[in-house]
C-alpha cells in the first residue's frame, strides 16, 4: 500500500516535471508558488495530526525567504539549491530553539503562541530600515550550479527545483508518518497520559514535529522568495499563516499528496477569482472553504482515502 | 535482593494534608498483591508514587535493587514498571490493533527517543506482539473496532494490554474492575490474572471488591488513613479485626473462610 502510493506520487511528480515546458509561462510560475507553499502546508499537516494548530507557520516561511535573500545580498552567492537548503536549515534551527517553549503548549495556547512569535518577527522586520522595512527588498537572480538562466528558462529551472524538493520532502514526510514517532501523532492527540506511561516523552514527540514543520516552512519560504524575486515582512504576517491554514483545511490531514493538490487548487482559484472578480475574490475563496467544510469536512485528502477504501472493498 | 519492589518510610503531603505516611513494604517477585482500603486511604497515592506520577515527600522506593524515588514516570516505565488506570487510558480514535501495535512497537524500542524516529511502526515483530496480546486478552472480536466504541470491560483489557506490551516486570493496576458490572468482574479478573501469570509479571492491584481480592491475591495490604494497617495473606488481612472494623465490615469473615475452603 505504502509502496503503491509512493509510485503514484512519483509518477505524478514526474508528469508535472515533463509537462512544464509545454505549459504557458504563467501556469509554471503559479505552480512553483503553489508547490513552495505546499511545503509549509505539509508542515502544518505534520502538526495537525498531533492535534496542534499553528497560526504562525509564516514565521518559518519568512525566515526561509529572508535567509535566501540576505545570504545572496551579503555574499553574492546565488546557487538556488544551496540557498533554499540553508533556508530550511535555519527554519529547523529556529524551530528547535522555539520548540523548547512551544512544545509545552497545546490547543489554543499553541496556536496563539505560534501566532505571537511570527508577529514578533513581522514587527522586527518592519522596524528594520536597513532591510527595507515594510517594502522589503528584491532577491538576486539565482543560479543553478553555475547555470544562470533568464526569464522563461529561469521560471522552468525554479519550477523543477521546487518539484524536486517537494518530491523529496513528500517522500521523507511519508516515511516519517510510518515510523513510531510519526505514528504517535494520533495517540498524542488522543491521550497524552497513556503515551507517557508507555515510556515516551510527549514533549519530545511534539518537539520533533515542530522542527520538521520548521524545516518545511523554511524550504517553502526560500523557494517562494526565489520565485517571487522579492521578500517583505508580509511573509511573516498572520494573514500569510492564515492562507496556509486555509490550504491545510482544504487538503485535510489525511494524506501527503493532498497538501500539493490543495495548494495548487488554492492558488488556481485565487488567481482565477482575482482575475475575474477583483473585488470579490476573497468571497469566492471563502465560499470554497465553506463548501469544503460542509461537504468534505476531512479535506480533499479524505476523498482519495475514500476512493482507495472503495476500491479495496470489492477485491 | 529478591524483592522486586521495596518501599521505605514513604510519605506524601499535599500542603497540610497527610495523604500517605510511614509506608514500608517489600514485594517479592511473582507475587500478586491486593491493596484494599476506603476512599482516601492513600491507595492511589501509593500507586502514583511508585509509578512516578507523584513525587514522595519523604522516603525511598527501590525497584530491583535500584532507587527510583522521584524519577519521571516514563523513565520508570522504561525500567520495567507499568500501570493501568482507574479510568481506562486508551486512544479513542485508534483501533484495538493499532493501539496494541503502537504499545508493542514502543515496548520493543526503549533505546532512546531517536530509535522511534527511524523505526517503522508496523514491523513484523510489533505486529506479532500486538496480535499475541489481543489473543492473550481475548479481545480478538474487537480487533478493528475504534477504542471509543468499545464496551467498558474491553476498554479495561485494552488499557492493561497496552500496559504490559513493553514487557514490564511489575504491573500496578488501579481498580481494574471499577465501572464493571458485578457479573463481568470475575471473568475480567480471570482473563487479566491468567494473562499476567503467563507473562510472569508481579502484580499490585487496588480493589474494592473483597471477594475479588480474596480470590486473586496472594497477599493483601490494607490501607487506612494513609498507612498500611495490615499486611498478610488474604485470610490474615481480611480477618484482622482492625481491617474488619475500618474497611470491610464483618461479613468478610465468611468470604475469607470460603477462599480457604475453595483453595
Amino acid at each position: 500500500m505504502a509502496n503503491r502510493s509512493q509510485i503514484i506520487g512519483g509518477l505524478a511528480f514526474a508528469a508535472a516535471a515533463v509537462a512544464a515546458p509545454f505549459l504557458p509561462d504563467w501556469v509554471v510560475s503559479l505552480a512553483t508558488i503553489a508547490f513552495a507553499n505546499a511545503l509549509v502546508v505539509l508542515g502544518l499537516i505534520v502538526l495537525w495530526r498531533a492535534g496542534l494548530v499553528s497560526f504562525g507557520q509564516a514565521l518559518y516561511y519568512c525566515l526561509g525567504g529572508y535567509v535566501v535573500a540576505l545570504i545572496a545580498r551579503w555574499t553574492g552567492f546565488t546557487d538556488a539549491f544551496v540557498l533554499v537548503l540553508l533556508g530550511g536549515i535555519v527554519g529547523g534551527i529556529v524551530a528547535f530553539i522555539l520548540g523548547f517553549l512551544i512544545a509545552r503548549y497545546r490547543e489554543i495556547f499553541f496556536a496563539m503562541l505560534s501566532l505571537a512569535l511570527s508577529m514578533i518577527l513581522y514587527g522586527v522586520l518592519v522596524k528594520t530600515e536597513s532591510l527595507g522595512s515594510t517594502d522589503g527588498f528584491s532577491v538576486l537572480t539565482p543560479t543553478f550550479i553555475g547555470y544562470a538562466p533568464h526569464r522563461d528558462a529561469l521560471n522552468l529551472a525554479l519550477y523543477w527545483l521546487t518539484l524536486g524538493i517537494c518530491a523529496f520532502s513528500a517522500l521523507g514526510v511519508g516515511a516519517y508518518f510510518r515510523t513510531i514517532a510519526g505514528a504517535l501523532a494520533a495517540p498524542v492527540r488522543d491521550n497524552e497520559i497513556r503515551v507517557e506511561f508507555l515510556g515516551v516523552s510527549v514533549s519530545h514527540v511534539i518537539h520533533v514535529k515542530v522542527v520538521i514543520a520548521g524545516i518545511l516552512g523554511g524550504l517553502g519560504g526560500g523557494l517562494a522568495a526565489l520565485a517571487i524575486g522579492h521578500v517583505d515582512p508580509n511573509m511573516a504576517y498572520w494573514t500569510t499563516s492564515g492562507s496556509f491554514m486555509f490550504v491545510a483545511i482544504l487538503a485535510g490531514a489525511g494524506s501527503v499528496a493532498a497538501a500539493f493538490v490543495g495548494s495548487l487548487l488554492f492558488e488556481g482559484v485565487r488567481s482565477f477569482a482575482a482575475d475575474t472578480m477583483p473585488q470579490f475574490w476573497q468571497m469566492i475563496l471563502g465560499t470554497a472553504l465553506l463548501v469544503t467544510i460542509l461537504f468534505v469536512p476531512e479535506g480533499l485528502g479524505s476523498l482519495l482515502l475514500r476512493l482507495r477504501r472503495r476500491k479495496a472493498r470489492p477485491s | 535482593m529478591s524483592d522486586i519492589l521495596a518501599v521505605r518510610d514513604l510519605e506524601k503531603t499535599f500542603g497540610s494534608l497527610l495523604a500517605a505516611r510511614d509506608i514500608t513494604v517489600s514485594v517479592p517477585a511473582h507475587q500478586t498483591v491486593g491493596v484494599i482500603g476506603a476512599n482516601g486511604a492513600g491507595k492511589t497515592t501509593f500507586v502514583n508514587m511508585i509509578t512516578g506520577h507523584l513525587r514522595p515527600t519523604k522516603g525511598s522506593i527501590w525497584f530491583e535493587g535500584n532507587e527510583i524515588t522521584g524519577r519521571p514516570s516514563r523513565e520508570i516505565t522504561r525500567l520495567g514498571i507499568s500501570r493501568s488506570f482507574q479510568v481506562a487510558q486508551i486512544f479513542p480514535t485508534l483501533t484495538v490493533f493499532e493501539s496494541m501495535c503502537m504499545a508493542a512497537a514502543i515496548g520493543r524500542h526503549t533505546g532512546g527517543f531517536f530509535s522511534h524516529i527511524v523505526t517503522p511502526l508496523h514491523s513484523t515483530e510489533a505486529i506479532a506482539d500486538a496480535e499475541a496480546a489481543i489473543a492473550l486478552f481475548q479481545i480478538a472480536a474487537y480487533r478493528d473496532t475504534r477504542a471509543l466504541a468499545l464496551p467498558q470491560g474491553v476498554r479495561k483489557l485494552l488499557d492493561i494490554g497496552m500496559a504490559i506490551a513493553g514487557h514490564p516486570r511489575l504491573l500496578l493496576l488501579d481498580e481494574p474492575t471499577s465501572g464493571i458490572s458485578i457479573e463481568e468482574k470475575f471473568d475480567l479478573m480471570q482473563i487479566v490474572m491468567s494473562a499476567l501469570k503467563s507473562r510472569k509479571i508481579t502484580v499490585l492491584f487496588v480493589e474494592h471488591d473483597m471477594e475479588i481480592v480474596g480470590r486473586f491475591a496472594d497477599r493483601v495490604l490494607a490501607f487506612y488513613d494513609g498507612t498500611v494497617i495490615a499486611d498478610g495473606t488474604p485470610g490474615q488481612t481480611l480477618d484482622d479485626p482492625k481491617v474488619q472494623e475500618l474497611i470491610s465490615g464483618t461479613r468478610l469473615k465468611g468470604v475469607a473462610a470460603g477462599r480457604a475452603a475453595g483453595a
